[in-house]
């Protein structure tokens, strides 16, 4: 870590923030390349928030176009046509993302992202993908694990009022406060991949039931070629369907991922403003841990439901061998 | 959660929202976002660069202007149609009374200090009105609900008190960091720049009453035709040597303590000043004075040197006295001070030097001094999501499932964010439940005026408080108060308790009211003759008051100012855990709830599974002790140290 210094507008912009994780965690994010996919309301906030902590850059993948769906839960569209009549969605928040800090370095990237190579995605410190099939999830997660650099991996999904955040940081090394001491601690994270693939039967007989329900709609809307989102209650014959098959494959019991949630999952496609505001806060909170290597990242799911208020961390891994 | 009737009731709803800050603009444009079409905010601040970092709907172009204004023109382009009313006011005014609060169906709090957070939770009780309350400190943050009659309010828990320092400390011993910027910021800023008419502490107590208060009311005036130079040696002398040579010859203070040594300006600067300054000055803009860029110090993260600092303490007397000689005399600290800032910092940090105290830079000492809350976007985003989240069931009336919700920077069982269903009204709570208070007090030393001052305005919170005993009023502030009357009180204020017109003695019960809070408290006096000066320096003591835990030595002397977050320490998060329903095992089985109970009942076989303790590495608290817990079946196994634990309980 070179010893450059702070700008003097920077910390008195970034004071108070320095008082949370210090200079040096600073000068890491005044460095850091941000990756983002799939522009809907939860990924505006955590676009804004990590614009506000300084990132070096940030990176916009949406080439989709401005719907009025789109204006329901993001803050950084202005619902004027002329503004944003033939541009993007990634265009339009663009602008007012730039807003926020104009230190921040913020832009477009046009394009099908499964097309891009795996030097494109090494330029990153960190890549978030949202809105995105779970085809798309596994190829760009095997992607960077192609590369020596290590590019931290996050996904982010909300349905109604729940949310999900997934992470992926390979061999992290980092390093935190305990009492008056710094210790230092490594954490191996297993891929999006490696992750599913784990027999629910090996999973904990506690772990959320969303992360069942998550996985059975994910696979719904793979087999059934819809783009991600794109589902409604009448689907729910389908998808129960699905969760019978998955649960005898797995040898659980249906019970352990209920109609209701999954009801409730199919209706919310839209939104919800306030858990929008959460997953995006607790994202931000995560990558500006990793950018920084400071503190406990959160292994490796994170869920959200409005319902019982409930923020929990899953740790969904292959159980380790008893030695 | 976009059912018909949700929508509707967010669609009529009329939202109070106080404060437009950190949680503020969080909170504003989620509401707009989720609905909300008729919302009212209050917030008497103007926007600061330092506010930037978060306060996301303020730009560069907006420093200065109202944050209430400028917050609802930003949110309105983004949902044009809804109807968002500023107002740049201190919430404490009169025009917001109980019947201002009665038009709204729910209050969202988003402040930043205590004495606002207590006013506002009257009047939503007084105009039962449901309050959203909150409070973020870096990763930390809460979010508590309180309605009338059916939870606890906001004062039914202790706060924790702003931390005060024994007078002694201050003066005399200091041990920590935090002692010398009290020091200098309170005693020696003050002596220097502030109102020289003010008492102050700043002479050492010696045991020997030879009073030096004579010479040294000479000691910090300029002499005649001395220049600053001379000036500046003279009180660094003064404070770093003098005055610790003075302490020293007191064996008995040091006999378990370190010495100190004393500093002379001699020692750390044999040559003339002048010459050492190095740039010259560019420009006399007030803004621009600054000791360090005089000296071209660049780095307010650096820890200066003893000669570093003594330096920056000339300069900065030096261009206080030189650019700003009008202000000298009416300065109060200001942490957007840059002057007073590197002042404070390098007076401290010598003091610190001088008892063997590990120093301090600048940006840590500003911290310190200013009492600056950490803060980051991404915890008031998230609370202010959970923020509405509740008032959304508030409105619907889904009184089952309010919560209190924690935001912790560690996991506790897995969980980052915490709900806990919210407590019954406290009984013993003077301000729901209208409990009594007591005093004790000198009837016939105390005057009426510690009364007002130390208890009704202090602890009370009251600010327009009429104090009746029986049917006559003693005391009374207010706006239109006739002429004569204002006299009366005026003379009441100087006489002692029991000469007051209607004498106050043992067995009188006062009665206080604050019109404008509704709020209206009984206090029984109780005479007594003898106080502690160390541990009763008010010479007063109210009880059947809910107060936070006391440290064994708090004087309440000298305080540093009141950090502004109010987010509950781990101890008290950790209290709130305590009253989930426990299974009965063979080891504990004492039922730990006493007389708090869970709003809902919770029936044996529901025990709610986040019901575990906050890790013991969270960075701001003190160390906590670990239940043992058994996963798999849902019941608590008590250890011996839970009682130990449960000790401070709440009323």
């Amino acid at each position: 870590m070179n010893g450059e210094e702070l700008t003097e507008q920077e910390t008195a912009l970034y004071d108070r923030q320095i008082r949370v994780w210090g200079a040096d965690a600073q000068r890491r994010l005044i460095k850091s390349h941000i990756l983002v996919y799939g522009m809907k309301g939860t990924v505006a906030e955590f676009c804004k928030n990590i614009v506000l902590a300084g990132v070096g850059s940030v990176t916009l993948v949406d080439d989709r176009e401005v719907t009025e769906e789109a204006l329901s839960a993001n803050f950084l569209i202005l619902p004027d046509e002329n503004l944003y009549h033939g541009k993007t969605l990634a265009e339009v928040c663009c602008d007012s993302l730039k807003e926020f800090n104009p230190m921040v370095h913020v832009s477009v990237e046009k394009g099908d992202i499964s097309t891009f190579g795996v030097e494109f995605f090494g330029k990153f410190d960190a890549v978030v993908i949202s809105c995105c099939s779970l085809a798309k999830k596994k190829l760009i997660n095997q992607k960077r694990q192609k590369l020596p650099k290590r590019v931290a991996f996050y996904t982010v999904d909300c349905r109604g009022c729940c949310g999900e955040i997934f992470v992926d940081l390979k061999d992290y090394k980092y390093s935190k406060k305990k009492l008056e001491e710094t210790v230092e601690c490594q954490l191996e994270f297993p891929s999006f991949e490696d992750t599913i693939s784990v027999p629910w039967k090996a999973l904990p007989k506690r772990v959320s039931k969303l992360y069942f329900a998550m996985r059975v709609i994910e696979q719904f809307e793979d087999a059934e070629g819809r783009n991600p989102g794109e589902t409604s209650i009448a689907d729910l014959p389908g998808v129960l369907k699905l969760r019978k098959e998955l649960c005898e494959t797995n040898s659980v019991n249906e019970s352990k991922i209920p109609d209701a949630l999954l009801e409730r999952l199919l209706i919310g496609t839209s939104e919800y403003p306030p858990v929008c505001a959460i997953i995006g806060g607790i994202l931000g909170q995560e990558v500006i841990k990793a950018i920084s290597g400071k503190g406990d990242p959160l292994k490796n799911f994170f869920f959200f439901d409005a319902m019982d208020g409930k923020g929990l961390i899953e740790d969904i891994s292959e159980p380790k061998p008893v030695s | 959660m976009s059912s018909e009737e949700q929508l509707s009731a967010i669609k009529g709803a009329k939202v109070l929202m106080v404060g437009a800050g950190g949680i503020g603009c969080e909170l504003l444009k989620t509401l707009a976002l989720s609905g909300f079409q008729d919302i009212h905010i209050i917030d008497m601040d103007t926007i600061e660069v330092s506010n930037l970092n978060r306060q996301f709907l303020f730009r560069q172009s907006h420093v200065g202007q109202s944050k209430a204004k400028v917050a609802r023109d930003v949110v309105l382009r983004f949902r044009p149609n809804i109807s968002i009313t500023p107002y740049h006011a201190n919430v404490k005014e009169s025009r917001f009374n109980v019947d201002f609060y009665k038009e709204f169906d729910v209050v969202l709090n988003g402040l930043d200090n205590l004495d606002a957070r207590r006013h506002v939770n009257r009047l939503c009780l007084a105009a039962d009105v449901p309050l959203v309350e909150s409070g973020t400190t870096g990763f930390l943050g809460q979010v508590t609900v309180h309605l009338k009659g059916k939870t606890e309010c906001y004062e039914c828990q202790p706060k924790p008190a702003p931390k005060t320092y024994p007078v002694c400390t201050i003066t005399s011993t200091p041990s920590k960091f935090v002692h010398c910027i009290v020091w200098a910021k309170d005693l020696l800023f003050a002596k220097l720049f502030g109102d020289k008419n003010l008492e102050n502490d700043l002479n050492v107590r010696s045991s020997d009453a030879t009073n030096l208060s004579e010479h040294s009311e000479d000691v910090f005036e300029c002499r005649k035709g001395e220049d600053i130079e001379q000036y500046g040696r003279r009180i660094y002398d003064h404070v770093f040597g003098h005055n610790i040579e003075v302490a020293l010859s007191n064996e008995e203070t040091w006999k378990n303590r370190n010495r100190p040594r004393p500093i002379y300006s001699k020692d750390v600067f044999p040559d003339k000043l002048t010459k050492e300054n190095g740039k010259t000055e560019k420009g006399s803009a007030t803004d621009d004075v600054s000791a360090m860029a005089s000296l071209g110090l660049k780095n307010p993260q650096d820890i200066w040197s003893l000669a570093e600092n003594s330096r920056v303490f000339y300069e900065s007397l030096r261009l206080f006295f030189l650019k700003r000689q009008k202000e000298i005399g009416n300065l109060t600290f200001d942490k957007d001070d840059q002057l007073a800032v590197e002042f404070v910092t390098a007076a401290a940090n010598i003091r610190a030097s001088s008892f063997g105290i590990p120093l301090h830079s600048l940006f840590e000492a500003k911290g310190i001094a200013g009492n600056i809350v950490h803060a980051v976007a991404t915890t008031n985003a998230i609370i202010a999501g959970l923020i509405v989240i509740e008032a959304i069931k508030i409105l619907k009336k889904d009184s089952n499932s309010y919560r209190m919700t924690y935001c912790l920077e560690h996991p506790s069982k897995k969980l980052l964010l915490m709900p806990v269903e919210p407590y019954e009204p406290n009984k013993s709570c003077y301000v729901c439940s209208e409990t009594p208070l007591s005093l004790e007090v000198n009837t016939h030393h105390s005057k009426l005026r510690d009364f007002v001052e130390k208890i009704v305005k202090a602890k009370l919170g009251m600010n327009f408080p009429v104090i009746m005993s029986g049917a006559s009023i003693i005391y009374e502030i207010g706006e239109d108060l006739e002429e004569d009357m204002v006299a009366i009180y005026a003379a009441n204020l100087e006489r002692a308790l029991s000469e007051l017109p209607s004498p106050v003695i043992s067995g009188t019960v006062l009665t206080i009211e604050d019109l404008q809070q509704e709020f209206s408290c009984r206090i029984n006096i109780k005479h007594r003759e003898e106080f502690d000066e160390e541990r009763e320096p008010d010479g007063m003591l109210l009880s059947g008051w809910v107060e936070a835990p006391v440290d064994k030595n708090n004087n309440k002397s000298i305080g540093n100012g009141e950090s502004t977050s109010s987010v509950l320490s781990m101890e008290e998060i950790q209290e709130g855990e305590k009253d989930v329903e426990i299974q009965e095992t063979s080891e504990s089985a004492e039922n730990v709830t006493g007389k708090k109970r869970k709003l809902s009942e919770v029936s044996k076989g529901t025990i709610p599974d986040h019901s575990g303790l906050p890790d013991e590495s969270s960075r701001n608290q003190n160390q906590l002790e670990k239940l043992d817990v058994d996963d798999e079946d849902d019941e608590l196994i008590i250890s011996n140290d839970w009682e130990s634990l449960t000790k401070k309980k709440r009323l």
